[in-house]
């Protein structure tokens, strides 16, 4: 970023701020911009602490994060993936049309994100379901018969996915504001920052699942 | 807290302080929803001072309870209680957010010639995730208070019976209040300084909360996430850290720290950003080595971050990472010094004017000196065999981290309060405060230094008789830093209703907050300054102040 440019910028905001003296409140894009890039960061690291722990674990009991494995259904996986990166190309089109000034395209393919998120909730649903119900859940009786590195295995498997889930859930309350806003023409062709920002927090919740996905269910 | 009336300069307009400027929301109202840096700042201060007061209570319970071997009024349970909410209310409530959420809030926008942070209701969302983990952390202690300590190590906080999960969840919830802080200040910093307000004409205090600001982002996370994991496996019994279960509590003590030592950072980097601002305002000249000094900062957050191993030499570690460990902690002593040693150089040749932020400041140097090097003490491997969890330890974190942070938050408050309220205080008994608070200060924490040496060990409730005197001179040494406090607080006090009127620039200071109207108006400055010389920079400052 060159000094000239943000002096520049800066003034901007000093002029805007002028035109509403009374209000704090003043736009500047770039900054909020970055304000989400590090609100991401965060996400990363939060997630980096449980990323730490999967790997120290695997590395202590290898073979039985193997096993743990194989009750993972690789298909009901991959198709997860797929389902998030179509959501995920979804945002970036929407975020094209809105710049083209199609409102209704773009609040179409935002649509189609917030359906992808569901559906890759309903799978998750099935998904935990059948392990509840054969009993390989924390304090399960399926899961107290197995080995220590298999109940960390599945300890973990909960907290990742549940809590990558919690952020699926987030992410799509998050669009759902958006869409509103555009709705209400608060977000529009040359002010779609907010959009951009949920776009981003999107991504970085498909980034995630693409490390999830190959550690839990392609490592065998 | 309304002022009385403002000295008007001559050939000035009145100006409206943010105390009268009138809002959308009257009364109560127009603070719980202000989105105003300054009155969140103040917001912060008044509730945090409240915890403090708290957590100072406890503390002086759990020194009567040492004056004699044996019980002296109390159980065992209820000392292990009160040591628990001692720390967290003391390193979560006050010490981590104390100067950023505070001075940061008030003062730093300010200073960077801003009208506001850049995310002003991000700020109040920060403040009221504050209060909720404040509040949860004060019903913990009525419900089963938890007796872990601060650091809620694993399998005793999974085993425990007392109420952890709600004591851990506060904790969380705070953490997530300092993200969003550090996360506002970061931006705030690189987007809304003044123009011609250059990364190096910002004041060093500045530099002190940007560096402390990428802490908060990038190690709070971590901790948030090990706490909650902590809570699930109290709760659902999920398996990641109980080794019944498999799992390594080694691992717990890893991540707790990663981020729990870089907070140790985050308590005293913007600490000793108000050292550089006050020192050159009070020795009336330029601070020296203003680079060296805003890189140290960065460079003290960087090494920071990878140290966190030294607080577990005894608890289990390869050699190998003991050696790294501890090299990297030898490492962070280096930036540390280049500080001190640029302060006190700041001193060399000023016109030196001892008043109450600058007797602050210096017993700062002299206290954190000591805490400082006993550090190096409890780096070096084959000595912290012999003190780890002894009297030692204790002593060393009081003196960095009440000695550090505490004696500059005292010293920041005397140092900004004309500006944020308007009003002077009483010299004379502020500094006589200061003086019965670190005489106090030093027979309170120095003893534990020699008993921690001869062995006695950390969070007993009991001591072997040998120890008595020791426990004494700390125990009446508790009475007189407690009295210092509450004589400083009600001179304070005292200062706020019946203090003279503040001038703008009581203390001759070269920063931009004393540019403006004390309290200064809501939206900060009339218009936004140009700024073309360096943050202390005396030559040029009567023109510019004219011209203003």
């Amino acid at each position: 970023m060159s000094q000239n440019s943000d002096l520049t910028l800066h003034q901007q905001h000093v002029h805007e701020a002028h035109a509403h003296v009374g209000e704090h409140t003043h736009r500047d894009d770039v900054g909020s911009k970055m304000g989400m890039w590090l609100f991401l960061f965060t996400e990363v690291l939060l997630f980096g602490g449980m990323f730490i722990l999967y790997a120290s674990y695997r590395f202590m009991y290898s073979d039985a994060f193997k096993v743990a494995a194989e009750h993972l259904d690789t298909y009901v996986g991959a198709i997860n993936t797929i389902i998030l990166l179509a959501s995920s190309c979804a945002v970036v089109l929407a975020i094209v049309s809105l710049q083209k000034k199609n409102k209704r395209l773009c609040l179409g393919f935002l649509w189609f994100t917030l359906a992808c998120g569901a559906a890759f909730m309903v799978n998750k649903y099935f998904e935990w379901g059948h392990k509840i119900e054969i009993g390989i859940y924390p304090k399960g009786p399926a899961l107290a018969e197995m080995s220590e590195g298999e109940v960390l295995f599945f300890g973990l498997y909960y907290v990742m996915t549940g809590l990558h889930g919690l952020h699926i859930i987030i992410g799509m309350i998050f669009i759902g504001v958006i869409m509103a806003m555009i709705q209400k023409n608060k977000i529009t062709h040359d002010n779609f920052q907010k959009l951009e920002n949920s776009g981003l927090y999107w991504h970085l919740v498909d980034v995630i699942w693409i490390f999830l996905f190959p550690l839990f269910y392609l490592i065998h | 807290m309304a002022n009385g009336s403002i000295a008007v300069p001559a050939g000035r307009e009145e100006v409206v302080d943010f105390y009268k400027h009138e809002s959308k929301h009257k009364g109560i109202m127009s603070w719980l929803l202000t989105v105003d840096h300054k009155r969140i700042g103040l917001m912060y201060l008044v509730v945090m001072i409240g915890f403090f007061l708290t957590a100072m209570t406890l503390g002086f319970f759990m020194r009567l309870e040492m004056l004699t071997p044996g019980q002296t009024l109390m159980k065992p349970q209820t000392y292990n209680t009160l040591f628990t909410l001692h720390g967290v209310i003391m390193v979560f409530l006050f010490i981590i957010p104390g100067v950023p959420a505070v001075f940061g809030n008030f003062i730093m926008p300010i200073q960077i010639g801003a009208k506001d942070v850049i995310f002003p209701r991000l700020n109040l969302l920060s403040w009221y995730l504050y209060i909720f983990g404040g509040i949860l952390a004060l019903i913990s202690i009525f419900t089963g208070a938890a007796d872990t300590g601060w650091t809620f190590y694993v399998p005793y906080s999974i085993r425990t019976t007392t109420n952890v999960s709600l004591t851990v969840f506060a904790a969380f919830v705070l953490g997530f209040s300092s993200i969003l802080t550090g996360l506002n200040f970061v931006t705030t910093i690189h987007r809304m300084r003044a123009p011609g307000m250059t990364f190096f004409k910002m004041p060093l205090f500045v530099w002190g909360i940007y560096a402390t600001a990428w802490i908060q982002i990038l190690a709070t996370p971590v901790v948030g996430i090990t706490l909650v994991l902590v809570i699930l496996e109290r709760t659902l019994g999920i398996g990641v850290f109980d080794p019944a279960l498999g799992g390594d509590p080694i691992l717990y003590q890893h991540l707790f720290w990663i981020y729990s030592h870089p907070a140790v950072y985050i308590m005293i980097l913007p600490a000793m950003g108000v050292v550089s601002d006050i020192i050159a305002t009070f020795s009336k000249k330029p601070i020296f080595g203003y680079t060296p000094i805003a890189m140290s900062s960065l460079a003290i957050a960087l090494v920071g971050y990878l140290v966190w191993g030294h607080h577990m030499f005894t608890s289990g570690m390869s050699d190998t990472s003991r050696v790294i460990f501890s090299l990297l902690t030898f490492l962070v002593a280096i930036p540390t010094g280049v500080k001190v040693f640029n302060w006190v150089a700041s001193l060399y040749r000023g016109s030196i004017e001892i008043t109450a932020p600058m007797l602050y400041t210096l017993c700062f140097i002299f206290v954190f000196s000591i805490g400082g090097l006993t550090g190096l003490v409890l780096g070096t491997l084959n000595t912290d065999i012999h003190l780890t969890d002894t009297y030692f330890v204790v002593a060393h974190f009081h003196y960095v981290m009440f000695g550090g942070m505490g004696l500059l938050f005292f010293a920041s408050l005397h140092y900004w309060f004309p500006k944020m309220f308007g009003r002077m205080y009483n010299e004379k008994i502020a500094k006589l405060a200061c003086i019965i608070f670190v005489i106090g200060f030093n027979g309170l924490y120095f003893p534990m230094f020699i008993m921690g040496y001869l062995g006695m060990p950390r969070r007993y409730y009991d001591y072997l008789p040998e120890f008595q005197t020791y426990h004494v001179i700390a125990t009446v040494s508790s009475w007189i830093m407690i009295s210092g406090i509450l004589l400083m607080l009600a001179n304070l006090l005292r200062g706020l209703r019946h203090g003279s009127t503040a001038p703008e620039n009581p203390w001759d200071a070269t920063t931009l907050e004393w540019t403006v109207p004390s309290p200064p108006p809501m939206e900060n400055f009339d218009e936004i300054p140009v700024v073309t010389k360096g943050p202390y920079d005396r030559e040029g400052l009567k023109e510019a102040s004219l011209k203003h």
